[in-house]
């Protein structure tokens, strides 16, 4: 399994303050690798060194086979992201944001075109393709927020939080999603607050106090730990550092 | 009486109906969950039981006043904890919790029994600024300030919304004892699994209730056969058992999936059999009794279909 994600001792400090703390690890393609950890334990701070939003103070990540750090520019290229919080514009339509981030990723007109209507037969919206982001329920601007940040065919997708207070028969369709989207080879990195959804990953690492404590399969972990599920294993790992 | 009891509530924004029609009733000292996900109506029912919020139709009332007519007076026996963090950043933990104390007549001394277990806890940090609180202790500081007071009905709007799993379980742990103290909880909470920290729940759903019990009741509602499926390459499993001609509804569980199947009474060894004849090899099926999303999930199915 060749790594698409390679991280070597990376480290993050704000002041006296250690956000992420000599961190290595290694994502290999197609994987879909959940990234847990306790609020506070430093998982965004991770996650925006490797989306190259944030320098690392020290050690290395590459993504794609680009350094974070010194190529960021093509590492934005090469990756899509998604979060809960921000991701659609709700004042654009869906056909508007389709379009707004194809451009933003380089995608062609004639690419956005054909993209556009594959996208909106697959997800059921060509009916509501002029409606405004903002009326439409949560659920539906979760799927069209992934279709959008996978849009442009990226090699790794980060998702933060992206189902959370979604209703559970759309939280399992998002996951329907991410599955074919690994499935085409494209390599997910997610964060959740829900634990079985933590089953759902090839790998998954929990991250405490900016480092990280744990990492491998669902089984192998609740092997390592004799839990019975995931949410005993976290809160095991998350606790025990308090 | 009981604490809380709402009769065909309606909350209209525009076009939608945000709350439509809602009624049940809570008794005194009962830890009641309203469970949804986002868009179900949650926060606007609790707005208006705190009487932030005029009903267009029906009528709600808390520890016997009406929410429209007695709101002055209601407002001093009801704590509410809204879902967004609404206390003064630029005041300290102290000074906060003091103005809360003093808006309703009172002061930290005299009712400082009623939060101590919880405020205890950010004491340490009580000259500090609400602002630079942790997302844990800010909690625990609105969660003081909407308690000060004494209420008689205590409403919690997604109290643990977007928190950890850890934070989540010592969150409920503080309010079993809360609920100790006498006090009526009612908590809004999008996470299905924490319906099994109330007395009761109710689940709710495009501004409706879908149902409303103990929650060790809901499996007894779930009248078709279920069953865990357990085999390696978890997608091509459920893709193959959606298409098994007898499949009513497939969906990931965790470490297995849940199956539902369509006829009254199933064969576990048809299923095995069937995944066997697709290529599976270890395969285990074993029935099992419905949790609170299995049902809220079928719930979910059924109102789909009546629409």
């Amino acid at each position: 399994m060749t790594p698409i994600i390679e991280v070597d001792r990376l480290t993050r400090t704000f002041g006296s303050f250690t956000a992420v703390d000599h961190v290595s690890f290694e994502v290999g393609r197609g994987e879909i690798f959940g990234f847990l950890g306790a609020n506070g334990a430093g998982k965004t701070t991770c996650m925006k060194m490797l989306t190259g939003l944030l320098a690392p103070s020290s050690g290395r990540a590459t993504v794609a086979g680009y350094d974070v750090a010194t190529q960021t520019e093509r590492v934005k290229r090469e990756i899509g992201y998604m979060s809960q919080r921000f991701s659609l514009y709700e004042d654009l339509s869906v056909r508007e944001n389709i379009r707004f981030y194809g451009g933003i990723y380089g995608l062609s007109m004639r690419a956005i075109r054909e993209k556009t209507g594959a996208l909106l037969e697959r997800l059921d919206l060509a009916a509501s393709a002029d409606t405004l982001i903002k009326a439409l329920p949560l659920g539906w601007r979760q799927k069209l927020a992934f279709s959008i940040a996978v849009l442009h065919d990226p090699k790794v997708v980060f998702l933060d939080e992206p189902t959370g207070g979604v209703d559970p028969i759309t939280r399992r369709q998002f996951w329907d999603m991410i599955y074919e989207a690994a499935s085409r080879g494209v390599t997910v990195f997610v964060t959740t607050h829900y634990m079985d959804e933590a089953e759902y990953c090839d790998r998954v690492s929990i991250m405490v106090d900016g480092r990280i404590e744990a990492l491998d399969t669902p089984g192998g972990l609740k092997a390592t730990y004799a839990a019975g599920s995931m949410n005993d294993v976290f809160v095991r790992l998350a606790r025990g550092a308090a | 009486m009981p604490a809380i009891f709402l009769s065909s509530l309606t909350k209209r924004f525009g076009a939608v109906t945000a709350v439509d029609g809602v009624s049940l009733a809570v008794d005194e000292g009962e830890l009641f969950g309203l469970i949804g996900p986002d868009g179900a109506g949650k926060t606007t029912l609790i707005r208006m039981l705190v009487t932030v919020l005029a009903p267009d139709a029906g009528e709600a009332r808390v520890d016997g006043l009406d929410v429209v007519r007695d709101f002055r007076a209601l407002r001093r026996r009801l704590g509410y904890m809204p879902g967004r963090f609404s206390l003064y950043p630029d005041l300290t933990v102290a000074e906060n919790l003091a103005f809360f104390a003093s808006v309703f007549g009172t002061t930290v001394e005299a009712n400082y029994a009623q939060v101590a277990d919880i405020y205890r806890q950010i004491e340490p940090f009580k000259n500090r600024r609400a602002g630079q609180l942790s997302g844990g202790m800010k909690q625990k500081l609105a969660l003081s300030c909407a308690l000060i007071h004494k209420p008689r009905v205590l409403f919690l709007d997604e109290p643990t919304t977007g928190v950890d799993a850890v934070s989540r379980q010592e969150f409920w742990e503080m309010l079993g004892r809360l609920k100790a103290s006498g006090i009526t909880i009612f908590v809004s909470t999008p996470y299905m699994d924490e319906a099994s920290r109330c007395d009761r729940v109710a689940l709710m759903q495009g501004g409706r209730i879908l149902s409303i019990d103990a929650p060790a009741r809901f499996a007894g509602r779930y009248t078709r056969p279920l069953f865990a499926v357990r085999a390696a390459d978890r997608h091509r499993l459920i893709q193959t058992l959606r298409g098994y001609p007898h499949a009513h509804s497939v969906y990931a569980f965790g470490e297995s999936l849940h199956y539902t199947d369509a006829r009254p009474h199933a064969d576990p060894a048809d299923i095995r059999a069937f995944l066997a004849s697709n290529g599976f090899g270890e395969v285990q099926v074993a029935p099992i009794e419905a949790g609170i999303e299995d049902v809220f999930m079928a719930l979910m199915d059924e109102q789909r279909e009546r629409a």
